[in-house]
């Protein structure tokens, strides 16, 4: 292989670490709020969707549609209207969100066993009670793991919000590829894999602390979901 | 402001132009169908031998499981950046075809593809699979006649993720230099051309759903009826036939 150049060059990153880091925290706020909104918009959504069954059909069917819309085709869509901001790239995030949350969200709920139901309604708990209490409690890892791929979806759907201006470490992985300078790309792909792994592992720590007690029974798994990558 | 991005639009489509050519419309749409088609059979031809494999064999389950989760975790447009930068230094006469696009986006349908198939086989009921070895079936038969009917339908959806999410992000391709529907949303922002950008947009978007539409019929094709709704339901009315004393609400 012919080099004019080493294939990546470790002064750049060196030299670059506080633009790095700047665009590192980036990454991670427009992912927050993404995910953020997203859980605020899907928990009311996901909580009638499983007390009425009709709801979700029609639901999931409606943002089904958001999240196959490809990413760039719903971002340039929204800039007549919101223009190439933060609204933009968040409009577009939180939406891709919403099918994974909802669905994770009823899919916990209804896994919630009828005897812990039944027996917290014959103590005299309200339908609120109830649900905070008990379904909420139980349907937490289902919950969470939705959270988990949304999180992770979300931090890949970042970098493509580089076109319109925003993108955090993806600004890297287009820059690298407007100057043809590899080590851009590198840094910026490299980077945004390793912030949704450790994002991953991170979620799936704070899952198994918040609900020690599906450790007990780790063969269980959470429902047969349709894998949606 | 709307009515004008409304007539924009439809100038584009009404000029005679854009449908012809190699930038035209059929053109683009040919380009977008050629690279996704190639790209799902190539994603096909590796993810569901192995897929099936692992599922059924039991072996090397963590490799089926990293994959799943490393496909989701690397974005699209770090793979095609990355895929074309290598291409450029490697087969730099082939980095502004179809290439660099087909083989990102095998990387990107492969996981969905192999876990479902994984996870499908898998999921096969033990007792099945028993009653299937002591009537005498090898494995190769228990594979063909049980296992991979039973798990046509997750393998079938694993399939649709992955086609769907192969057509959806083909549309990166126009960022580094490919072509496909996506060269009308860059070229439209790049040029402040309005009515091409959401000409783009509707294509694309349209382009995504039917391929959606499409694999849905095939997934429901896929699913044996007597598996459908009945099956299901039973499944999850079980456990409570189970003999465990209920308490009396």
């Amino acid at each position: 292989m012919r080099t004019e150049q080493p294939f990546i060059r470790w002064d750049w990153i060196w030299d670059h670490l506080d633009d790095i880091g700047t665009q590192l925290v980036e990454h991670l706020y427009l992912t927050g709020i993404a995910v953020t909104i997203g859980l605020l918009i899907a928990l009311p959504l996901g909580v009638y969707a499983y007390r009425h069954r009709w709801a979700y059909p029609p639901l999931t069917w409606f943002t089904g549609i958001l999240y196959t819309i490809p990413s760039l085709a719903l971002f340039v869509l929204l800039i007549p209207f919101t223009g190439l901001s933060t609204v933009t790239a968040e409009i577009g995030l939180v939406s891709y969100t919403l099918l994974i949350l909802i669905r994770n969200i009823v899919a916990g709920l209804r896994s919630v066993p009828d005897d812990a139901k039944e027996a917290a309604l014959g103590m005299g708990y309200t339908r609120r009670q109830l649900l905070w209490r008990v379904e909420f409690p139980l349907a937490l890892p289902v919950i969470v793991a939705g959270i988990r791929i949304a999180t992770v979806t979300t931090i890949g759907l970042v970098t493509v919000t580089s076109l319109i201006g925003k993108g955090g470490l993806g600004t890297f992985i287009l820059q690298g590829r407007r100057r043809d300078f590899f080590t851009m790309t590198f840094v910026g792909s490299v980077l945004s894999v390793a912030l949704a792994l450790a994002a991953d592992a991170l979620l799936l720590l704070s899952q198994r602390r918040l609900t020690p007690w599906w450790r007990r029974r780790p063969t269980v798994e959470p429902v047969p979901l349709k894998p949606v990558a | 402001m709307e009515e004008n991005l409304w007539r924009q639009l439809v100038d584009w489509f009404g000029d005679p132009a854009h449908w012809i050519g190699p930038e035209g419309v059929p053109t683009r749409v040919l380009e977008h169908v050629q690279i996704s088609a190639t790209a799902l059979l190539i994603c096909l031809l590796i993810a569901l031998p192995v897929g099936l494999y692992v599922g059924h064999a039991r072996r090397m389950e963590f490799l089926a499981v990293s994959v799943a989760n490393l496909g989701r975790a690397i974005p699209s447009l770090a793979i095609l950046a990355i895929v074309f930068q290598v291409t450029l230094k490697l087969r730099p006469e082939s980095a502004f075809g179809f290439l660099p696009t087909v083989i990102a986006m095998v990387f990107l349908g492969i996981p969905p593809i192999l876990t479902n198939a994984y996870v499908g086989i898998q999921s096969v009921d033990q007792d099945t699979l028993e009653a299937a070895r002591g009537m005498g079936l090898r494995p190769r038969q228990v594979l063909a006649r049980l296992e991979i009917p039973l798990a046509m339908p997750l393998i079938v959806g694993g399939i649709r993720t992955a086609a769907v999410q192969i057509v959806a992000t083909a549309t990166l391709a126009a960022v580094i230099s490919g072509g496909g529907l996506g060269r009308f949303i860059v070229d439209g922002f790049a040029g402040y051309d309005e009515g091409e950008m959401l000409a783009g947009v509707l294509l694309v978007a349209g382009l995504a759903i039917l391929t959606e539409a499409v694999f849905a019929g095939i997934e429901r094709l896929a699913t044996p009826r007597t598996q459908s709704r009945g099956r299901r339901r039973a499944r999850t009315i079980r456990p409570d036939v189970e003999p465990i004393a209920r308490p009396v609400s």
